[in-house]
């Protein structure tokens, strides 16, 4: 029957896959996404690549020729790597204490972040901002439990803008590990155990290699949201740190130089790609191997 | 042992993910003027300035407005790329899905930056309607993959089934498929809804004097005049996402609806 039916298949006339009408109904939102999103990102690419009328990347090498620009780009990579290493530490321990939970433990472990994720950024760093004062809960119980004797001063430093950004982030590494390690067959661990594998040997030699993928999902989309975010280091830092969001968002908006804001934006734009195409090359590699 | 420091270390992220939730609520009413939880009594000072702060009102019913204009418009278009690229074959099926949910990588201030550019070349200067412009490709998103998570269990043979029974394509789609992804476009709806009522990133560029929309203001209102009335306007913001994950979880289930 199913060779029957995959001839069948196979001889109907081509023009008919090639009209599958149903296939139309993806068009008006093709047609929005090109002229709402591909369009103007394409004409800001363009712009920043064109040199005094040459097309060339100028503007990009001169802008980047400042230290203190570059200094700008370190920041952005240096707060989008801890950030990321950071969620995906505490993030992986939270997925697998999640995925080993009883069922309505599990379902309050999922409130608690799912809570914070679908609540706005700018509340969620308006309560970081309470926390980090000098004052705040953070160093009242730093300074109680007896780890240091004066409060620090993390508000508007690097230390609170990472603490509370790995905060914010951390939900979205919980939520693809969690994914994962729910589709691991408990049957593997059965079989392992049975092998002598021990509890620590199962993690590493099952868990642990079948979760990557999950893994490398998240630390892409939290690198590159961390990297794009524009609102958290605004209410945690002070003028002296600057991402390239800040920058660029003040080319246009404060200091009104469009050309400047391009070339910025431009190399956001990649770091941002960048961070999201490794994860999943790595997936891809990981599949490929497996 | 390792168990022990495992679930010492859940608790810990616990504590970390709600505190500042916790926090707002509770700087909301206290008497304190200056973000102080610890020190003061209750008090409804920051609610009673809240009430009486006409500019905040505005702008939250420009997000409320504009949100519900995004919803409807990204209800529709994400409805129907999500049964397209669910069930047809069609050349640049992959590159559209990933175009359609690129916004949730993209950095927010760079998309922003070019619609700003793009829509004034475009000669779409009215401020509401290239916010609505804006709002659908962010929120578009979050309808597809909750509504294509749905469609990946609905069983097509019944769309076939009307068919035979004499029904026409668009009439078995509306009476069969419809029906079936009600609960899943609702959730996304939702999560639609307050990925709009939230946007900063992309609003701050588009947004003018009069289309002020709530991010804006209350981003402004923290670096410029910081009270405690920011707590209460936060606080309703939470009671919102609250509700919405309530409503969400009755329509699809939390699992689901996260970890698709």
């Amino acid at each position: 029957v199913t060779a029957g039916a995959a001839a069948l298949a196979a001889s109907r006339p081509r023009r008919a896959r090639l009209l599958d009408p149903i296939a139309l109904l993806a068009l008006p939102a093709a047609l929005y996404f090109v002229l709402a999103l591909a369009v103007p990102l394409a004409r800001l690419l363009l712009g920043a690549f064109d040199d005094g009328g040459t097309p060339g990347a100028g503007q990009i090498t001169r802008w980047l020729a400042d230290p203190y620009n570059r200094g700008v780009v370190w920041n952005t990579l240096r707060y989008g790597a801890v950030v990321t290493v950071l969620s995906a530490l505490g993030g992986y321990a939270y997925a697998y204490a999640m995925a080993g939970a009883s069922p309505r433990l599990q379902l309050a472990l999922l409130i608690a972040i799912v809570l914070p994720m679908t609540t706005s950024v700018i509340v969620k760093s308006f309560g970081w901002l309470v926390l980090l004062r000098s004052n705040g809960l953070i160093n009242q119980a730093l300074v109680w439990t007896g780890a240091t004797d004066r409060p620090l001063p993390l508000l508007f430093s690097e230390a609170g803008l990472v603490i509370g950004t790995t905060a914010i982030m951390l939900p979205y590494m919980v939520l693809p590990v969690f994914s994962v390690l729910r589709q691991i067959r408990p049957e593997l661990l059965d079989a392992a155990a049975s092998l002598g594998a021990s509890r620590m040997q199962r993690f590493r030699t099952v868990v642990l290699p079948l979760s990557l993928p999950g893994v490398a999902a998240g630390m892409g989309l939290v690198f590159s949201m961390t990297v794009s975010a524009y609102v958290i280091p605004s209410l945690l830092t002070g003028a002296g740190f600057k991402t390239l969001s800040k920058v660029a968002a003040d080319a246009f908006l404060v200091i009104l130089n469009p050309t400047r804001g391009a070339a910025v934006s431009v190399i956001l734009l990649a770091i941002a790609v960048a961070g999201v195409a490794l994860a999943s090359r790595g997936l891809a590699r990981r599949r490929a191997t497996a | 042992m390792i168990r022990a420091l495992l679930w010492l270390l859940v608790g810990a992220i616990v504590a970390i993910e709600l505190a500042p939730l916790v926090v707002v609520v509770l700087v909301s009413v206290s008497s304190s003027p200056v973000f102080d939880v610890t020190v003061g009594e209750l008090s409804g000072r920051w609610w009673e300035r809240l009430w009486r702060n006409a500019a905040f009102w505005r702008s939250m019913d420009m997000s409320l407005r504009l949100a519900a204009a995004t919803t409807a418009l990204s209800l529709v278009l994400g409805g129907l790329a999500a049964v397209a690229i669910a069930r047809a074959r069609f050349p640049g099926r992959e590159a559209l899905a990933t175009l359609i949910l690129s916004p949730l990588m993209l950095p927010g201030i760079v998309v922003g930056i070019a619609m700003l550019q793009g829509y004034k070349a475009y000669g779409l200067t009215h401020p509401f309607a290239a916010l609505v412009v804006a709002h659908v490709v962010v929120t578009l998103p979050f309808v597809l993959r909750t509504t294509l998570g749905a469609l990946q269990l609905f069983d097509f043979t019944l769309i076939d089934a009307a068919r035979t029974l004499g029904s026409s394509l668009p009439r078995a789609l509306w009476t069969v498929l419809v029906p079936n992804l009600v609960p899943a476009l609702t959730a996304g709806g939702l999560f639609a809804f307050l990925a709009s009522f939230d946007n900063y990133p992309v609003s701050i560029f588009l947004a003018d004097a009069r289309t002020r929309t709530l991010p804006v203001q209350m981003l402004e209102f923290i670096e410029e005049s910081p009270n405690p009335t920011i707590a209460a306007v936060s606080t309703l913001l939470l009671a919102l996402a609250a509700l919405a994950l309530l409503a969400i979880d009755r329509l699809v289930g939390l699992r689901r609806a996260t970890t698709l």
